[in-house]
């Protein structure tokens, strides 16, 4: 089979997966990771490829791909922050967290830096209420922000692509060792 | 200040315990898996947890042990059981430090089940943004599996169990168990009809336990320390201890293990050490978004599910989101009606334009746009939901709605009549604006 995008690479990471599970089709969330890792995002290309290899129509792969938040069907920024705006975190700053960043990268929520670098959005509650405010950037958590954190994040993603500021494994306290 | 000791939550906070196969072995981690494949009946087993009271810590608060007895005995083909880790409740950040912290805990929890309902696959339902909890899940799996803890012939038996790590990608609906199920077949997570309930029709239509997190972990314990003993802890009907999470405007935030009981003052005031700045309490979340508000006339209820459930609200998933007397209730009724309406899975009709509806009415009234019938308005909008879907997301969706018409009705009258929010919302707060 002649895929159009994705990668021998690609391809092989998504079909390992097939003996786990007893029918092909449960790799699709795993196979639409591993395309949009590749390509940056989920192009029409891109689902075709997956719809190839798990044997499914194009339109099946879309209909799942529209469905969940994190599957990004245009492209985004390289480094993709995103803000929690759930009720614990808005009730700790989370609102002057976002215009903060709105205001220091000179773009709205939605938008991408016009250097291709950051693409700023909101999402509901991401299980670290307890840290609040927080945001996700990529793959990892940064917790307990404040706008002197931020500057510096942002500062090693531009210059070291990760920061030693990003959060984890869980960090609060647990009962018997309080602050 | 009294002080309680921990079960889940023990291992992680000895010094260096870093929850490797290493760490969990050094505190007899595994052992109880070995004991009940090679010594106990799956009958036995399943008789043992439920003596021990044991109760669902997803969110329902079913017993877990009667759970596990719906699988039929005679059925020839596969069984499943699948980890609720899809911890998206608003407020509930506790599986998170439990995956993160000691995976391997959770681990011999989803084999002590899967022996109990005689599964022999084992799916992780973990939420798509826990990257670190995947990596840190995948890791112990692979220590597992090659310590012969996972795989074919364990300890020596014929029983195999292979645990597989499913990740989602953004979409709180799939904690609901049959919309999990939906997304493991590589769906939509959209919630199915019951019955048939998974444990009849479940994972690829075969028999199938759903189970949190939080649930699983206590299996090793209940199994080494006896049923008794965990019966023991808490109250007669909610036995054993459970894991808050506090967050919102308390001095200390964080995730707290106690037997279930305890009054919402103890943990608001002695335990999360009060309100931030010694501020008046205006409202409490007892058990994640999906439960109705409380007012500070109800700090002396029990946190267990039947008190809790008394004074009009439920225990839930154990988030506790505690909000000051400067909090606007109307602000925060719209702050979590745009994330149901943002989770709304579509496929049934009053939720999916119900909440869009509600959410409507209420930034008109937030915003100073309101008209004096909008609150009966949104009642009556919430009863068109109520009882009206497949699943218990649109009881969810109108319980913050309802309950703060409740308790806080004058609120919405004061934005109504004097067209504006009396909080004049800072930059903060101004963020669902
Ligand atoms: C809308 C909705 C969301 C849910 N989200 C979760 C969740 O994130 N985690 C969880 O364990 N259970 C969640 N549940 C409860 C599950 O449906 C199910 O009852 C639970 O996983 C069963 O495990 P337990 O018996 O151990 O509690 C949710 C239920 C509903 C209706
Ligand atoms: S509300 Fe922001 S992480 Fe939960």
């Amino acid at each position: 089979m002649r895929l159009k995008v994705l990668s021998d690479k690609a391809k092989e990471a998504i079909e390992v997966q097939f003996p786990s599970y007893p029918d092909k089709r449960s790799v699709l969330l795993p196979a639409l990771r591993i395309a949009q890792e590749e390509i940056g995002y989920l192009s029409e290309s891109a689902m075709i490829d997956v719809a190839d290899l798990l044997g499914l129509t194009p339109v099946q792969v879309y209909e799942v791909a529209t469905f969940y938040s994190q599957y990004n069907l245009k492209p985004v920024g390289k480094y993709l922050i995103q803000v929690c705006k759930t009720l614990s975190c808005a009730l700790v700053g989370a609102g002057s967290i976002v215009t903060y960043l709105q205001e220091k990268l000179g773009i709205r929520t939605g938008e991408t830096t016009s250097d291709g670098l950051f693409t700023l959005k909101l999402v509901e509650c991401l299980a670290a209420c307890g840290s609040a405010p927080m945001m996700q950037i990529n793959d990892r958590y940064y917790e307990q922000l404040t706008p002197e954190k931020m500057d510096r994040i942002l500062e090693d993603l531009k210059r070291d692509g990760k920061s030693p500021l990003a959060t984890g494994p869980f960090m609060l306290p647990v009962m018997g060792e309080r602050s | 200040m009294q002080t309680y000791e921990p079960i889940l939550l023990k291992n992680m906070s000895r010094p260096g315990y870093v929850g490797s196969l290493e760490d969990y072995r050094g505190v007899g981690g595994y052992a109880m898996l070995e004991k009940v494949l090679k010594e106990m009946s799956p009958s036995d087993l399943i008789d043992i947890v439920k003596k021990s009271g044991l109760r669902g810590r997803g969110g329902a608060g079913f017993s877990t042990g009667m759970k596990w007895s719906f699988i039929p005995k005679d059925h020839t083909g596969p069984r499943y059981l699948c980890c609720n880790a899809d911890e998206s409740e608003p407020g509930t950040f506790k599986d998170r430090q439990l995956i993160e912290r000691d995976p391997h805990q959770m681990l011999e929890g989803i084999g002590i089940a899967c022996f109990a309902i005689g599964a022999h696959q084992a799916y992780i339902y973990i939420r798509g943004e826990f990257d670190l909890g995947a990596e840190i899940i995948q890791n112990a799996i692979r220590e597992a599996y090659d310590a012969k803890l996972f795989g074919k012939d364990l300890f020596g038996t014929d029983f195999d169990i292979d645990v597989v790590l499913h990740r989602g990608a953004g979409a709180y609906i799939c904690g609901e168990e049959t919309a999990l199920l939906e997304s493991i077949e590589g769906k939509r997570g959209k919630p199915r009809t019951k019955p048939p309930f998974p444990a009849i029709h479940g994972l690829y239509q075969e028999p199938t336990v759903v189970n949190n997190v939080e649930t699983l972990a206590n299996l090793p314990y209940i199994l080494k320390n006896g049923p008794e003993w965990y019966a023991g802890i808490g109250t007669q009907k909610s036995t054993g201890t459970r894991i808050f999470s506090v967050s919102g405007h308390v001095k200390r935030p964080g995730n707290y293990e106690v037997p279930l009981g305890i009054t919402l003052r103890e943990m608001i005031y002695e335990i999360a050490g009060g309100v931030r700045e010694d501020k008046e309490l205006k409202a409490i979340i007892p058990g994640g978004a999906s439960a109705p508000f409380l007012k500070p006339e109800h700090l002396d209820a029990r946190m267990d599910f039947e008190s809790i459930a008394e004074v009009g609200s439920m225990l839930g998933s154990g988030g506790v989101t505690v909000m000051d007397v400067d909090t606007c209730m109307v602000w925060a009724a719209m702050n979590l009606m745009e994330f149901f309406h943002h989770e709304s899975c579509g496929k049934c009709t009053p939720c999916r334009e119900g909440s869009a509806w509600i959410l409507q009415v209420l930034r008109r009234i937030e915003g100073g746009l309101g008209k004096p019938e909008d609150i009966d308005l949104l009642v009556s909008l919430c009863e068109r939901i109520e009882g009206k879907t497949v699943c218990a997301f649109g009881e969810a969706e109108i319980g913050p709605i309802l309950s703060t018409i409740k308790n806080f009705r004058e609120e919405y009258e004061t934005h109504i009549a004097e067209k504006r929010c009396p909080y004049r919302p800072d930059a903060a707060l101004a963020i669902a604006h």
